[in-house]
């Protein structure tokens, strides 16, 4: 009975979130479906409360650097990116190329991602790159591509870099530092193998030489040295926070707030704006679907899927579980993946919640939208009356997928025999 | 289009980033005084939709009008291309049509140009390395496709045939 109902629920949630009818928030479903199935006892109020005391510091966490994502952009860091990339793509003293250009939206793609999270490269990051690329008059399409699939493959290395890393981070006991360690290696490794198939898949667009008009000026956009100098104090607090035994989630708080007071004291941004970028629905419909999944797990799904993932953290142990992760975020999404997973694989150690992590995170590049549900459901819809060319994309991703899994599970392999798991 | 004589040589020039002066140089350099130009550039859909594919992809953020980065793209699109044609134009200096299509490349060329009795266009591809499959994916269906005489012009002055490698079958002389 409590099976059928918590999976009815989680149905529901999930499909309103794909759907969402008359762009009503994900929590209009999933904050009722979390009070009914506590209320009809499928998940008991202790065990609702436990996951909402574990959930209510990462979706604090996530807050604080969606703030602070939002007041870099009022700033104009990403502005800046641009036209940092804009000037030195056309250079007379540098090789100029496409070529180029790709290699700093790569660095500036994978450094926005790991440090303000995979929202801020998609949202922010993404028109900018390719405002540059027509001003560079370069193909866009090498660039765009980079910027959606790094925000996936590039989320791994620090754990506010995706919310699935928040959750697993807070999962796996890790300090920060120490997650940073584990995960720098497969970041990189995922990076290269990105490039390296970007360059040969895209060698005919990577050709065209940059031809800025020599009539335009670039305008002149200093860089926001104050915004860069609290970021970089953020992650220095982040691993001082950890080595103190603080939450490093109040190092993000603080940040946002310093660039808060000082973006409200110039009147640069509204109060309201904050609130905005916060997200609070978002907020809701993370604690939300996090008890539904809980009541799913608890329900029976757990001991379904449990078998399915391999216990320990040997080699072939990783590949599996990272694939298993990678599938199950391919059928819907990652976070309901991560959610399911990560209770099943805590108990081997951290070395198998990483492997979760590389799959959620890597496996979305796979299909167009990170899940096959939400694809078939736009197909379906067919907006705008023209499907989306799905070849490419896919092309792309059976290239970069498997390829960059089976490398950052080696690297991360390697990582935890020489950091220690 | 259809050309006649009395309306002058109907040519379409594709207008592509990066390449089009080249393309727009030699349209005017191989038509006569009264032909009719259409400068034709067309902005890839896959691009915004990739943009817009990442931002669904960030599940239960999906709201907030004028968050969509697919939205913004499509709006940075058009301004670039109809900056781009302008510039065309300019260069072009002779009264011409302007033709902007949102869609898949190749096709979109090809259907536009059916009419034409010339189509102009620069190569695309890796230039580095000449051989069969150094035409993008692009031209190479252009070429194979169009229905009319086409121009494909270097974007570049075009390396001397002293580049081209010796014949791997030995002069019998």
């Amino acid at each position: 009975m409590g099976e059928s109902i918590a999976l009815l629920a989680l149905v529901a949630v999930l499909a309103w979130a794909m759907i969402r009818p008359r762009g009503w928030p994900e929590a209009v479903v999933a904050v009722p479906a979390a009070v009914i199935l506590i209320a009809a006892g499928a998940i008991g109020g202790s065990g609702a409360i436990t996951e909402a005391r574990q959930l209510g510091p990462v979706i604090g966490f996530l807050a604080a650097i969606l703030v602070l994502a939002h007041l870099c952009d009022d700033d104009g860091l990403f502005q800046a990116c641009g036209a940092w990339m804009a000037r030195t793509g056309t250079s007379p003293r540098t090789a100029t190329g496409a070529r180029r250009l790709l290699a700093q939206v790569f660095v500036i793609a994978s450094v926005t991602t790991a440090v303000l999270s995979l929202d801020a490269t998609v949202v922010l990051l993404t028109p900018v790159v390719f405002a540059t690329a027509s001003r560079l008059e370069v193909r866009a399409k090498p660039q765009v591509y980079a910027c959606t699939h790094l925000a996936n493959s590039a989320s791994l290395l620090l754990p506010v870099s995706n919310l699935t890393n928040l959750l697993a981070f807070a999962a796996s006991g890790l300090a920060f530092p120490r997650f940073a360690a584990l995960m720098a290696l497969p970041w990189l490794a995922v990076i290269g193998t990105e490039y390296a198939v970007f360059t040969r898949f895209f060698a005919a667009d990577l050709s065209v030489r940059p031809r800025p008009d020599p009539d335009r000026r670039e305008k002149d956009t200093s860089l926001p040295v104050f915004t860069l100098a609290v970021l970089a104090l953020t992650l220095a607090g982040f691993a001082g926070a950890s080595a103190a035994g603080v939450n490093p989630a109040w190092a993000a708080l603080a940040g946002a707030a310093v660039l808060a007071v000082r973006a409200l004291a110039r009147h640069r941004v509204a109060p309201v704006a904050l609130i905005r970028a916060a997200d609070l629905p978002f907020l809701l419909f993370v604690l939300g679907l996090g008890i539904v999944v809980k009541a799913v797990v608890s329900n029976g799904l757990g001991t379904a899927i449990a078998p399915l993932l391999p216990a320990g953290t040997s080699l072939p142990a990783l590949l599996a579980t990272a694939a298993l992760a990678a599938a199950l975020a391919n059928v819907c999404n990652n976070l309901p993946a991560v959610l399911v997973l990560l209770p099943l694989a805590a108990p081997s150690g951290a070395g198998a919640v990483l492997a979760v992590l590389l799959g959620v995170n890597i496996g979305p590049n796979l299909s167009y939208t990170g899940s096959l549900a939400t694809l078939l459901w736009r197909r379906i819809l067919r907006q705008h009356g023209s499907a989306p060319d799905l070849g490419e994309f896919t092309r792309l991703g059976l290239l970069t997928v498997p390829a960059g899994l089976l490398v950052a599970v080696l690297a991360l392999w390697v990582s935890l025999h020489g950091v220690g798991g | 289009m259809a050309g006649s004589e009395s309306q002058g040589r109907s040519v379409v020039v594709w207008v592509c980033e990066g390449t089009w002066r080249a393309s727009v140089d030699a349209g005017l350099s191989v038509s006569p005084a009264g032909a009719r130009f259409t400068l034709l550039h067309v902005t890839p859909a896959e691009v915004a939709d990739a943009a817009h594919g990442a931002y669904l992809g960030l599940f239960g953020r999906g709201r907030g009008a004028g968050r969509d980065p697919g939205a913004r793209l499509d709006n940075l699109a058009a301004a670039s291309a109809g900056d781009l044609l302008a510039r065309a134009a300019d260069r072009l200096g002779r009264d011409c049509e302007k033709l902007e299509i949102h869609g898949h490349a190749e096709r979109a060329v090809v259907a536009a140009s059916a009419q034409a009795d010339l189509l102009v266009m620069a190569r695309d591809g890796d230039r580095s390395r000449l051989g069969p499959k150094s035409l993008g994916k692009a031209a190479r269906f252009v070429v194979d496709h169009a229905a009319c005489p086409v121009l494909l012009v270097w974007p570049e002055p075009a390396p001397d045939i002293g580049t081209i490698p010796p014949s791997p079958i030995s002069d019998p002389s």
